[in-house]
């Protein structure tokens, strides 16, 4: 056990569960944006319903290159196929990604870790209180004592929707695409609408969450980069900080 | 911060031991109950395992989805190869009367079976969707002889644990296990859509896989082997897939 005047000069941000689920997912993440991205690349085209092909109406093509030389593109040339290791290197870092998020997710649910820091407070859940941390981060003032230690519940509402909806949903829709688990579970693709609709939900919720990634970033470098770090790493921020 | 004690740490070494000696019993087991594919070396190797034994443990008896006649796609496309040999166009010029289906290996009868053998065999059809790699996808009604038929014909030996599958190009093998192979809608095609298979999509004889994506299902079909080791096989991995990067297991 610390010292008693240690507890007092530190502040324990993150415990090593949340750490090391954190960055695992981060590598995953990373994983799955560079081999997705280069999956779409060989074919640039998005569907809604069960079916599609470049013989029928797309609901919206990518304007970029393909990497096969069958699909209509309005380029004269074809880019270097790379699908093979994007497709082991993504069901690989799916694979990370679900075992850490099964571990997380019993963690926060038997320590209270997500009812404590992640959904928002019941008090929270008006209008105003969201406008109002809306215009406190746009004017970028100094975090209020409420939040020491703790989230806002714009931070709150964030992190509740990466973890709780948008994960899950590209987990869903990445499994919808699978023909041996949709033969096991045809519900997980019929509530879709179909395979195609199941492909283009999971590009747009991978959007969303690169979108997540860049604003999470931006944000940890304006609050102190090196500070959040040092939290999400080795656990504390720095000795006396933060105890006002 | 707290320093590691030397109960943290004979803890942490304990933890270790199990967890190595839980993974053992765990790929032994996994091994008896054939949930490791053959392409479960190298750094996607875990990957590969988890994906097939977990699809294994839940799919191996569950068929394809499949769909209703309204939903046959009006336009499939059918990633149109060139004709691949000059064999190929000799047979085609002869109306594949000349083709044949060679089934042999760990089997008791081994056989050779023309395109109009195998149509007196029980024909079966399928209304599923096949869907590439890269994304795009139809839905076909596919008609042929299940492969099981024809498995059940030569009578495979009980050692039986992988059926391997040739198109006349033989470089491009592929291959199977028991559950795929046994799986009613495996089918040997030679029709599509109450006609003729055509060639641009594999026709005269396509071995359809609909719970593995497009590039397990091989065109042009000409010889079944039953192996009880596909380490023979190429460099081993199964298929000719693994080669260049891709799963032998597709069904993800």
């Amino acid at each position: 056990m610390p010292a008693a005047s240690q507890l007092e000069s530190t502040t324990v941000r993150h415990s090593a569960v949340v750490r090391v689920t954190h960055w695992l997912t981060f590598i995953a993440f990373v994983a799955l944006l560079v081999t997705g991205g280069e999956i779409v690349i060989s074919h640039p085209r998005f569907y809604w319903g069960e079916v599609g092909n470049v013989n029928t109406k797309p609901l919206f093509a990518i304007p970029i290159p393909a990497s096969r030389d069958t699909v209509p593109t309005n380029y004269g040339y074809v880019m270097p196929d790379q699908n093979g290791w994007s497709r082991a290197l993504h069901f690989e870092a799916a694979w990370v990604a679900v075992l850490t998020g099964v571990v997380y997710g019993i963690y926060g649910l038997v320590t209270g870790h997500f009812r404590r820091n992640l959904i928002p407070k019941r008090h929270d859940w008006n209008w105003r209180v969201y406008r109002e941390q809306i215009v406190r981060t746009l004017r970028r003032k100094r975090p209020g004592p409420d939040e020491d230690g703790s989230y806002n519940v714009l931070q709150r509402t964030a992190y509740a929707a990466v973890i709780f909806v948008l994960f899950p949903l590209v987990i869903w829709t990445g499994l919808a695409m699978s023909p041996a688990f949709t033969a096991a579970c045809p519900w997980t693709v019929e509530l879709l609408g179909g395979r195609q609709s199941a492909r283009t939900i999971h590009l747009f919720d991978s959007i969303v969450l690169l979108t997540f990634l860049v604003v999470h970033v931006w944000m940890v470098a304006a609050s102190g980069f090196r500070r959040r770090m040092r939290g999400m790493i080795a656990g504390y921020g720095e000795r006396g900080e933060e105890q006002r | 911060m707290n320093p590691i004690t030397r109960r943290k740490l004979i803890r942490g070494g304990v933890a270790a031991t199990v967890g190595v000696a839980g993974l053992e019993a765990a790929g032994r087991i996994a091994r008896r109950y054939g949930l490791i594919p053959p392409d479960s070396g190298g750094i996607y190797g875990p990957g590969e395992t988890l994906t097939y034994a977990c699809q294994r443990l839940l799919t191996t008896r569950l068929p394809a989805r499949e769909f209703s006649r309204s939903m046959i796609s009006k336009n499939p496309f059918a990633n149109e190869i060139a004709r691949p040999t000059d064999e190929f166009k000799r047979l085609e010029a002869g109306g594949f009367k000349d083709w044949r289906l060679v089934v042999d290996g760990t089997v008791a009868h081994p056989l050779v079976l023309s395109l109009a053998d195998l149509k007196t065999m029980p024909i079966a059809s399928q209304i599923t969707e096949i869907a590439c790699e890269e994304g795009w996808s139809y839905v076909a009604e596919w008609i042929g002889t299940p492969l099981s038929s024809v498995l059940r014909e030569a009578g495979i030996l009980p050692q039986t644990r992988y059926i391997v599958y040739y198109p006349i190009e033989k470089f491009l093998w592929g291959s199977i296990d028991l559950a795929d192979a046994w799986d009613e809608h495996t089918l040997l095609t030679t029709g599509m859509n109450d006609g003729d298979l055509p060639v641009p999509f594999g026709g005269p004889l396509r071995l359809r896989l609909p719970r593995q994506l497009g590039y397990k299902s091989l065109k042009f079909v000409t010889h079944v082997t039953a192996t009880d080791d596909i380490k023979k096989f190429g460099k081993g991995l199964g298929s000719v897939d693994p080669e260049g990067g891709y799963s032998w297991y597709a069904g993800i």
